[in-house]
């Protein structure tokens, strides 16, 4: 077989060429003005932040130090030369790991109880009547925005200090972050159990227990183990405002610079962020199989 | 209308011996983990201190606090409110872009595809993770303590926790590409750097470009709490005046940040859609 490519004749060449050429000049021209405005936005960012590059490079060094300072017991040995001086306070610490997994647990649980309870009257193929979605939406839009540690700072003042305001703004923040995603499964629903379910005169409450639930009962376990993976992490820093768990803490270890006790409590909160990671994602996959491991 | 058939229960039963005697693990399974969830739960409020009277006693000061919320008002401070939310917006773009910046090369010693060996994939995941285990406000407190109270230090801080993020992600995109590019390169006998630059890049460039600009959209967010740490920002407003229980103030300053947070949404969807066309990024 013979292949022959076909030279278009010179003027019908130029045409497309210049063609071409004009189409290549102009998409980098907007990549070019699209980096500009980018860079121009950086500045104006870098002024508004007072970015100071002399004092990242004077301070770098400390950076470094830091980490050195905090991986240093105060005898000036390296932590790991001794392993029990490091992790000292291992009792009192685990008790607070103990405290921060419970925080999110009970908060994860108490958001996903609410989310569940709102989520049908906000998803678009469920929602009874128009307005009521509306305000669930906005309600649940409210709940997820207001970052957790504002809930936190305004809850430690109404429950006082401790564990329960942690607990209230996790099960917030939980509530709205769940609610929409829990919405947004049952609006990929098949809604045709639905029209079954109601075709035989159920009710409204009968037709979401036994057509949608079933559905997407998987699918809300899984969104709910994921959410407590990112609650442990936000529970480990509820204690700086004074909201229970371990962050309280580290709060104190960093800001009475007691360098080596800052590094023995990141460690344990890492290992811990670790295997609740490890086994979340363990548990959905052996649950939901592996299409559910997002 | 025709009539349903008769029903003939007892034959079913002998037909369909599966739905009508589950084995009972799987008829029990369903309610122990809801007994044990529910159990550990009570086991948390009772740990956690929870009691109906605290819950009350907090509701109702709550109910007060609401009250004097109303009307958000800034007082005298508008000004400087302006120009903490200008920080804040600062801060996460400068984050964001410092963050992609330097994770871009990291996620590519960390993508299956480009670096085969395992030994050397291992740690740089590894420390990946390390960096995204610990909070944003936790880095923030340790940048305070190098450069100082401020934005900087909130810069420095998200540019850091996103690094971890973005070195997972962008691998993953990174894994997810089509190898055929890379290898007709190499076939045409392209350097490592240029199956890189010319294979693997252009297919990935729109969906980092998608997650970079998510990325800002969830950091304004988180920039608008590093401030609570003193690192910049409306959070460090905010955290002043809940502190000197100033509710009308607070109240504003919140809203400042719901429009702040929808007015970003909106920006970066708009401008998601403009660079990767139709197809959403999740």
């Amino acid at each position: 077989m013979t292949l022959a490519v076909t030279i278009l004749p010179e003027p019908q060449l130029a045409a497309l060429n210049a063609a071409y050429r004009q189409a290549v000049a102009r998409k980098r021209l907007r990549l070019l003005a699209g980096a500009a405005l980018f860079v121009a936005a950086l500045v104006l960012a870098g002024i508004g932040a007072e970015v100071n590059l002399r004092t990242l490079f004077t301070y770098f060094g400390n950076f470094v130090s830091y980490f050195d300072r905090i991986l240093t017991l105060e005898n000036g040995q390296r932590v790991w030369t001794d392993i029990g001086e490091w992790l000292w306070g291992w009792r009192k610490w685990l008790k607070m790991l103990g405290e921060t997994i419970l925080i999110s647990y009970v908060g994860t649980l108490m958001g996903a109880v609410v989310a569940f309870a709102l989520n049908f009257f906000a998803a678009e193929n469920t929602s009874p009547s128009p307005w009521l979605r509306f305000a669930v939406r906005r309600l649940l839009e409210f709940a997820r925005t207001v970052p957790g540690i504002v809930f936190a700072l305004i809850f430690v003042i109404a429950f006082g200090l401790g564990p329960m305001a942690g607990v209230l703004a996790i099960a917030i923040h939980s509530a709205g972050a769940l609610g929409k995603l829990f919405a947004e499964i049952v609006e990929n629903a098949d809604m045709k159990p639905v029209e079954g379910i109601r075709s035989t005169g159920a009710s409204w409450l009968s037709c979401m227990r036994f057509a949608v639930l079933p559905q997407v009962s998987a699918g809300y376990a899984s969104y709910a183990l994921l959410r407590f993976e990112i609650n442990v992490r936000e529970a480990s820093v509820m204690g700086f405002v004074g909201a229970g768990g371990i962050g309280q803490e580290l709060v104190v270890a960093i800001r009475k610079f007691y360098y080596s006790d800052v590094s023995a409590i990141l460690l344990a909160i890492i290992v811990t962020v670790f295997l609740i990671d490890i086994t979340t994602g363990w548990i959905r996959g052996h649950l939901f199989g592996r299409e559910a491991r997002t | 209308m025709s009539r349903p058939p008769e029903v003939n229960t007892d034959e079913l039963r002998v037909r369909y011996p599966n739905v009508f005697n589950r084995p009972a693990s799987s008829r029990l399974a369903t309610p122990a983990m809801i007994v044990i969830a529910l159990a550990i739960l009570v086991f948390g409020l009772i740990d956690l201190d929870f009691s109906p009277s605290r819950l009350i006693a907090g509701i109702n000061q709550l109910g007060w606090i609401t009250l004097m919320m109303i009307p958000p008002d800034p007082g005298t401070s508008l000004p400087i409110y302006l120009k903490a939310l200008g920080e804040t917006l600062s801060i996460a773009l400068l984050g964001t872009t410092l963050a992609a910046t330097f994770a871009l090369p990291v996620s590519l010693l960390a993508a299956r595809n480009v670096v085969p060996s395992g030994i050397f994939r291992f740690p740089v995941r590894r420390f990946l993770d390390s960096i995204r285990g610990v909070d944003t406000l936790i880095w923030a407190l340790v940048w305070i303590n190098v450069v100082g109270l401020g934005p900087f230090a909130g810069v420095l801080a998200i540019a850091v926790a996103d690094f971890g993020a973005f070195g997972k992600l962008f691998s993953e995109a990174i894994e997810g590409a089509d190898q055929k590019q890379v290898e007709g390169i190499r076939a045409s006998g392209g350097s490592a750097l240029h199956e890189i630059r010319f294979g693997l890049l252009p297919q990935v460039l729109p969906v980092i470009a998608g997650q970079v600009l998510y990325f800002i959209e969830s950091n304004t967010r988180s920039a608008t709490i590093i401030g609570i740490v003193g690192a910049g920002g409306i959070g460090l407003q905010l955290a002043e005046q809940i502190r000197v229980l100033e509710w009308q103030k607070v109240s504003f300053l919140i809203l400042m940040i719901l429009v702040a947070v929808a007015a970003i949404d909106w920006i970066s969807g708009k401008l998601r859609f403009a660079i990767i066309g139709q197809r959403a990024v999740a």
